[in-house]
């Protein structure tokens, strides 16, 4: 199948690609550049595994094709602290055991990244809402949602206080 | 040495030991998308493996024309059993005893079965050349339903074992039967059943569901040709057994195999099981000397690998009249589908289905399975839960339950008349089992306490009245449960697969400087094994659990191991490393004689260090003895401090809980909320109460799905109706309750620390506790049984079968 040319930023970086125009995104990512931090889990967008951030919403990797990310700017989990670093929410779902096997993590929490953009202060109740695209098989979400809560409030600690 | 002064306390702190909530090591990687899963193995000309899959649930396979396929660019080869069949691996043995077939031999059995093997160079071609293979089909008969499979004139679906009136578990009384397996007393039960004050009979339909974790199954094959060396990285729990297997398979010495297990994304016993992708990928890279790789997509994970339960039960639970349990019988009818790729250990053909007495004192009891064959796909997996567990749990939950309505009789009441008693452990049941150790009255008190029973047991009753007068249409079910499992499998005496004992072990190394690698038979998909597992290190030999690496699932260095599944890890596993870890502690003792100038004797074990018994200035800790070991010639001590222990545990372990579910029900809607859920697990010796604690939650949240939604469904003509994540149901945040969760402490005393094992318990107590509060809230209406799952169709079906929605 013929190619086209791509032109898209990853984490700050910008990227030229050859793609099938049916190409999707995800495997773009995960194949092309070697960005292995975005799961599938289903292909189908049921499971939120694959959710990377592009042009400041979340969208699922799997479901969009890599010739709908031309020109995009696009954030995976890698790109949401140095290497070798934990941001506020990493750190949190370490602290708060918001993980397990680690398959939906890395979905997981580049979604809470940017529903603690929409909402920053968000209650318990508008966490399980915000984060209901995103599965997970083994943590039944309890620490999960302990972790995006904690993570909320430290980056927002006038929340807190107003408590 | 038992003052917990200051110096010692702080020194036990830092070990991070037994009973520390320490952070998992595995989290800094996993939270930078730093894992590695299979998918993530990349490889220099590695090609992608892919399947032709039946749409037929039963066919004869006419003729295969690979032709077209063949004649796309980037497609490398095709394979049908033809190809595999000169090599014999066109079938392959099962777990259980029976074969199944790589590729369609002549017919397939049920949808989504494996026809041909496409190898191409990436996964848009396979997608293409998938298309292109032309497969012509006869239809057959298809049997989804295995009574009626079992009927005389029923379509013979295993050809192949045409004439065999006997399998691999005895007899096979009809050409679509696999085996009977029986346990306990049949003619001593019948006969208490017969003359009973009281019997209940019920027949309790546990459905069929499937593990589905939220990574597939997958693997790449690399042959090597040049060192003859076969690599297979893969979704493997078992990685040894897989590694044993293929060699059997394939014929190449098992030293010259090398299986790894990569990170996992969740197992739930999915990944215990060898698959037919294994297989093709092997041959695969076999014949074109390069690495194949082959991933399963969703839609192939639920149709084809590895389904869990489908056992109709048939009950008779008989009683005195004032509640006493004087008998229990049960016949259950298993659906294997296609093939018996159950993973059970090989006596047990219906795993430890017979521990179906529950945590009652059951004077005697009978239980017999008859294994079917039906068009749909092979498995039988334990979904996270010892082997058949989960099943044998919600039987005898739900017969407690029905007895309860036929003696009107509080359910929680009769529950406390027949448990086992602590002064009867050691308990051997009716069925032979003998139960390690348990406390079950004071969980039971502790829970019931807990959630104020007896108070919501008065709302309830109101809240019945105000139904009754119209005022409201929402009911509230109280869901009980008192499971004991049965896990750590097992004493090798009794306890084999494909012949090998269910050991596991554990080596350790003690470096110079005091730290420490360990490497061990299993392998986690999530249960933080790097983390606990050197918790349990770090108390046995005094080093940090932080200095201690932990190691599993790569066959070239890990001692041979059965395999993480059935929660076995930490009642085996942990204990080979605590035995290690003793052994470590022995020679240690020598060497720290030695370097005190006592005798071995007069010293004794303080945390971290050898002390000269009165005189605790006097010490050396492990970190000192360990490159002491090193760097001192000792007389009689052999250099290096390294031990490695292969455990063969003495009995089971039989962790237990007290679960209760609060639901309210709209009757009209047949939606639900849970209002409360009270979780009482009792694991034994407690490692790391956090881990512990999210373990719990997980399972609960997989129970929730079971017992409320979830299934693996066909239709008549065996099209599988849950093959995405539309239709099979996984619960999200928003629908998961939170849980209250709470111990208590029973140690295991056959165990080295005590440890029973907790990844499953959660799974086993928790179905019946959510389907008890759907089946109790319609009990004052007369409901008996409604079989799972409880969706909002079939609970507003309850009520409308009931006759509730008649007058509004
Ligand atoms: S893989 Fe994209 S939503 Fe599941
Ligand atoms: S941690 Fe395993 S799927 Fe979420």
């Amino acid at each position: 199948m013929t190619k086209m040319n791509i032109s898209l930023t990853v984490n700050g970086q910008v990227h030229e690609v050859e793609a099938e125009p049916r190409q999707l995104l995800i495997h773009l990512l995960r194949e092309d550049l070697n960005l292995t931090g975005a799961h599938i889990g289903c292909e189908t967008s049921h499971c939120g595994a694959c959710t990377v951030e592009m042009d400041g919403k979340s969208v699922k990797a799997c479901t969009v094709f890599a010739a709908q990310a031309q020109g995009a700017d696009i954030t995976t989990i890698e790109g949401l602290a140095e290497p070798g670093t934990l941001n506020v929410l990493q750190e949190s779902f370490r602290e708060h055991h918001g993980l397990q096997c680690g398959y939906c993590t890395p979905g997981m929490i580049t979604r809470a990244h940017r529903l603690l953009q929409e909402n920053p202060t968000p209650t318990e109740e508008d966490v399980r809402f915000g984060m209901a695209g995103n599965l997970c098989r083994c943590t039944g979400y309890q620490n999960i949602v302990k972790s995006i809560m904690a993570a909320a409030n430290e980056l927002n600690p006038a929340k807190e206080a107003a408590e | 040495m038992n003052d917990l002064s200051p110096d010692r306390a702080e020194r036990s702190a830092k070990l991070k030991g037994l009973g520390h909530s320490r952070k998992r090591v595995e989290d800094q990687r996993f939270t930078q998308g730093r894992g590695n899963y299979v998918d993530d193995i990349k490889m220099p000309d590695m090609l992608f493996g892919d399947f032709v899959r039946s749409p037929y649930a039963h066919a004869r396979v006419k003729s295969i024309n690979i032709d077209k396929a063949m004649a796309l660019p980037g497609v490398i080869a095709v394979l049908t059993a033809k190809d595999l069949e000169p090599l014999s691996l066109h079938w392959m043995p099962t777990l259980a005893g029976d074969k199944q077939m790589v590729l369609a031999d002549g017919k397939v059995l049920f949808q989504g079965q494996e026809v041909a093997f496409v190898i191409a160079e990436d996964r848009y071609i396979n997608a293409d050349a998938i298309e292109l293979v032309e497969v012509e089909y006869e239809e057959l008969p298809v049997i989804t339903d295995p009574f009626k499979a079992l009927e005389p004139d029923a379509v013979v679906l295993r050809e192949d074992l045409a004439g065999q009136t006997s399998g691999a578990h005895g007899e096979r009384k009809h050409h679509n039967h696999i085996f009977l397996w029986e346990a306990g007393d049949k003619e001593a039960t019948e006969q208490v059943v017969e003359t009973a004050d009281v019997v209940a009979e019920e027949m309790v339909y546990y459905h069929r569901t499937h593990p589905c974790p939220l990574e597939t199954c997958g693997c790449v094959a690399s042959m090597d040709k040049v060192t003859g060396k076969l690599t297979l990285w893969g979704t493997f729990q078992a990685p040894h057994v897989v590694r044993t297997v293929a060699s059997l398979l394939s014929g190449i010495e098992e030293h010259n195999i090398r299986v790894v297990s990569p990170d996992i994304g969740g197992g739930f016993g999915n990944k215990v099981g060898v698959y037919p992708g294994y297989v093709c990928s092997i041959v695969a890279s076999i014949v074109t000397g390069k690495p194949v790789k082959w991933i399963e997509d969703r839609m192939d994970n639920l149709m084809a690998t590895a389904f869990a339960r489908d056992y109709w039960m048939k009950g008779k639970i008989a009683a005195t009249k004032d509640g006493k349990i004087t008998g229990l019988h049960c016949e259950v009818t298993a659906d294997h589908g296609a093939f018996d790729a159950c993973a059970d250990p090989t006596k047990f053909p219906a795993g430890f289905m017979n521990i179906c007495t529950g945590s009652y004192d059951i004077p005697v009891a009978y239980l017999g399975v008859d294994g079917v064959y039906t068009n749909k796909a092979p498995g039988g997996v334990a979904y996270r839960c010892s082997f058949r567990v989960t099943e044998a749990a919600y039987f005898i939950e739900r017969m407690i339950e029905v007895l309860a309505i036929e003696l009107n009789m509080d359910a929680a009441e009769l529950r406390a008349k027949n448990f086992i008693r602590k002064d009867q452990f050691p308990y051997t049941s009716a069925m032979g089992w003998e139960y390690d150790s348990g406390d079950y009255h004071t969980a039971w008190d502790k829970a019931l306490t807990a959630v104020g029973y007896d108070v919501l047991r008065a709302e309830q009753a109101e809240r019945v009245e105000a139904f009754k007068r119209g005022e409201t249409r929402k009911l509230i079910g109280i869901g009980l449960s008192h499971f004991t499992e049965i896990v750590g499998a097992g004493p090798v005496k009794n306890c084999d697969i494909l012949g090998m004992g269910m050991f596991d072990s554990c080596e350790i190394r003690i470096h110079p400087t005091g730290s420490a690698i360990a490497r061990l038979g299993t392998i986690s998909q999530g249960q933080g094994h790097a983390t606990t597992f050197a918790q349990i290190l770090a108390s046995e030999i005094g080093l940090p659990a932080d200095s201690i690496t932990v190691e599993e699932g790569d066959t070239d260095t890990a001692p041979y191991g059965l395999g993480t599944y059935g929660s076995r890890s930490t009642p085996v596993a942990g204990a080979a490393a605590a035995m290690a870890g003793r052994k470590i502690r022995a020679k240690a003792q020598m060497i720290a004689a030695y370097l005190l100038e006592v005798h071995d004797g007069d010293l004794e074990w303080d945390i971290d260090r050898f002390v000269v018994k009165g005189a605790p200035e006097q010490f050396k800790t492990m970190a000192e003895i360990a490159y002491a070991s090193y760097n001192q010639a000792i007389p009689g001590v052999e250099p290096g401090l390294e031990a490695v222990s292969y455990y063969d545990p003495p009995n089971m372990t039989y962790p237990f809980g007290a679960y209760i579910c609060v639901m309210e029900i709209d009757v009209d809607t047949g939606t639900h909320e849970i209002r409360q859920f009270y979780a009482l697990d009792d694991c034994g010796t407690r490692i790391n109460p956090m881990i512990i604690e999210g373990q719990v939650h997980g399972g609960l949240t997989e129970a929730l799905a079971i017992a409320m939604g979830q299934e693996i469904a066909y239709d008549e003509i065996g099209n599988v109706k849950t093959g995405t994540l539309m239709d099979f149901f996984i619960p999200t945040a928003w629908e998961t309750p939170t849980y209250t969760t709470d111990f208590t402490e029973t140690p295991s005393p056959h165990h080295p620390i005590g440890a029973k094992g907790v990844g499953e318990s959660p799974n086993v107590g928790g179905v019946p506790a959510f389907s008890n509060a759907v089946h109790d809230a319609f009990r004052p209406f007369g409901l008996r049984q409604a079989h799972m799952p409880h969706d909002h169709w079939r609970i507003w079906k309850i009520g409308n079968d009931l006759g509730l929605h008649d007058d509004v």
